[in-house]
């Protein structure tokens, strides 16, 4: 990957919000608040962070993104495609029949998806599986986890904090999307997560805290993660769901729902003159 | 009489013939898998002495993995490894593993198509006083609905230990479900085994009537056959030891040949080997069935023979079923 510049990567991060847009409208379903929220790190994974090739998916020295929170597999999608996975025109294919890309993302149709997800909570929990054994054979690459915030109030999850922790896995990172809603409201209604930090914390985690609508930050977490040599490390992005749409920005209607014709038009040019605005 | 092709044990009718359990040859062959095969790895959820998993962990003790009381951490950690190129064993008892941890099972190690070998081990009231809680008595049902899924209920020591060596060759996801109860061993080495291939122990010149049986109890239904053969009724005893992919050659042909069907398992006589085998012959050859085992109910604290014989699944209760399905089929 050529090294882009920041200003770059939040264009490429634009570029995506607009094909979620277009692919949702097309699919007439699917989620629209948490993969907006997450563009901007997706962005940073595949054009920043991320040791990959699009044309090898299947390079046994990748890095490996795991996407737990399967829902939000728009924004990854859409990502894949910017980067050069496939064509962007077969983002419009979402939720069809004979798509590679299904509803929730799965593994043995889509070259480069890491792992089947959408049950929420068994993300972490095969990540670390990927680490500990990557560690036994000593491979070099990094295994990145993002996971969503309401899937913490899953016991699978907390499962692989401890087990992780246990076993010092440092070359495995966590990304949490702390966008503070799930389907039936905020978070802290629905079944409170904080402390989230010293909830890590007291199981032998790295903690970082990042705005996750700020390329560099994501960047520079990452970086951090990678010289902490006896810990998993955890960041927690505090992102807004439906970021760049202004009408679904932190509202919770919006997290299992495709915009509609009219609405599909608005977002696509608040996000074309939020382009120019940068 | 003994198909002598099966190469039984020579012991198999003496009262001294040694007794194991079939956990037992899970923990052997961990051993030998893993010498075969240094991506082989064993994940167990604190239950390490009594899966006998231990064997493996004195063996290798840089490839055994605990995770605690965890049993979707058990299954969804394994799904990652064997994503990166492992071949995990998870070891637990089957009422938790498959029974807590079905869905990430199903998502992560099913769907995903990945080689995870699930042991169950004590599956069946035979468990005894531990209580119902303990006793897996729908394991096969679970795992059989499954795609991609193959189910093995291994009948003695010997095969345990032959199933889990398989096991490990598959690249696919495989279950197997073991016994706590010491039982005989009555094959041999030289016993065949082939994932997917039910094997003839006991046959006549004109049977009537074909016992199909899987796990520890397929040694029932040779005492059954061996009874029955002396009171003039002839049968056919299937080793039906894997019950997913069904070896429907071998069973439309016993039904061919006998028209009358008894199958037999440690297992609720729904969604079980029974279920599997009813529903290839209804669409294939439809022939008189009874299904031998745990009659929808659950367990209790008891010693295993006394279960056993409480529910239904000795000997004397597989003989009872040939007599009846013999009356139906004479109907």
């Amino acid at each position: 990957m050529a090294n882009l510049s920041i200003a770059q990567i939040e264009k490429k991060a634009n570029e995506i919000r607009k094909d979620i847009i277009k692919m949702l409208l097309a699919a007439g379903s699917g989620h629209s608040a948490g993969p907006l929220g997450m563009a901007d790190i997706f962005a940073a994974f595949y054009f920043a962070i991320l040791n990959h090739d699009p044309h090898k998916p299947f390079w046994p020295e990748r890095d490996r993104l795991i996407l737990s929170n399967g829902h939000i597999c728009p924004v990854r999608y859409a990502a894949m495609a910017e980067a050069g996975y496939f064509p962007v025109a077969e983002l419009k294919t979402l939720r069809r029949l004979g798509s590679r890309l299904q509803g929730h993302p799965e593994r043995l149709r889509l070259p480069g998806m890491e792992t089947t997800s959408g049950p929420l909570g068994s993300g972490l929990a095969q990540a670390a599986g990927y680490a500990y054994a990557a560690r036994m054979d000593g491979g070099r690459f990094r295994v990145y986890c993002v996971t969503s915030d309401g899937e913490h109030q899953e016991g699978n999850h907390w499962e692989a904090v401890a087990f992780a922790g246990k076993y010092n896995l440092a070359n495995l990172t966590a990304i949490v999307d702390r966008n503070n809603i799930q389907i039936d409201g905020f978070t802290e209604d629905v079944m409170p997560l904080e402390p989230l930090v010293e909830k890590y914390k007291a199981f032998n985690w790295h903690v970082i805290e990042i705005d996750g609508h700020n390329i560099q930050e994501i960047i520079d977490a990452v970086n951090e993660a990678r010289a902490v040599y006896e810990n998993p490390t955890v960041i927690i992005a505090h992102t807004i769901p439906g970021k760049g749409v202004s009408f679904m920005e932190n509202k919770f209607e919006w997290h299992g729902k495709p915009p509609n014709p009219e609405e599909a038009k608005i977002a696509l040019e608040e996000l074309r003159k939020g382009a120019k605005a940068e | 009489m003994l198909n002598t092709k099966a190469r039984l044990s020579k012991k198999i009718f003496q009262k001294d013939i040694e007794k194991v359990a079939t956990r037992q040859g899970y923990g052997e062959g961990l051993v030998v898998a893993g010498e075969k095969n240094a991506n082989v790895v064993v994940l167990c959820a604190d239950l390490t002495e009594s899966t006998r998993s231990i064997l493996f962990k004195e063996r290798f003790p840089e490839r055994f993995i605990e995770v605690g009381v965890a049993e979707q951490a058990l299954a969804t950690i394994a799904a990652g490894m064997a994503n990166y190129g492992k071949i995990p064993f998870i070891s637990s008892y089957a009422a938790f593993s498959p029974g807590r941890n079905w869905e990430q099972i199903r998502t992560t190690i099913a769907l995903n198509d990945l080689p995870v070998i699930i042991a169950g081990a004590h599956a069946g009231v035979s468990v005894g006083p531990d209580g119902a809680t303990h006793q897996m008595l729908e394991d096969i049902a679970l795992m059989r609905a499954m795609p991609n899924m193959t189910v093995i209920a291994p009948c003695d020591l010997i095969e345990a230990k032959k199933a889990t060596v398989e096991a490990a060759k598959t690249q696919h996801p495989v279950y197997i479900r073991f016994a706590r109860e010491k039982s005989p061993v009555f094959t041999s080495e030289k016993t065949p085994f082939k994932i997917g291939r039910a094997e003839v122990f006991w046959e006549s010149k004109s049977p009537q009537a074909a016992i199909i049986a899987c796990g520890p109890l397929v040694y029932e239904a040779m005492l059954a056959a061996k009874e029955l053969d002396k009171k003039g009724i002839e049968v056919l005893v299937i080793n039906s030891h894997t019950v997913k992919p069904l070896d429907t050659r071998a069973i439309i042909h016993a039904a061919k040949i006998t028209g009358a069907v008894v199958t037999v398992e440690e297992h609720q006589v729904t969604g079980g080997l029974g279920g599997a085998v009813a529903e290839v012959l209804a669409k294939n050859f439809p022939v008189p069935m009874e299904i031998v085992g745990m009659p929808d109910c659950f367990g209790e604290s008891g010693a295993p023979d006394e279960l056993l014989a409480k529910y239904g699944m000795k000997a004397k209760d597989i003989i009872e079923a040939v007599k009846r399905v013999l009356t139906k089929k004479a109907e």
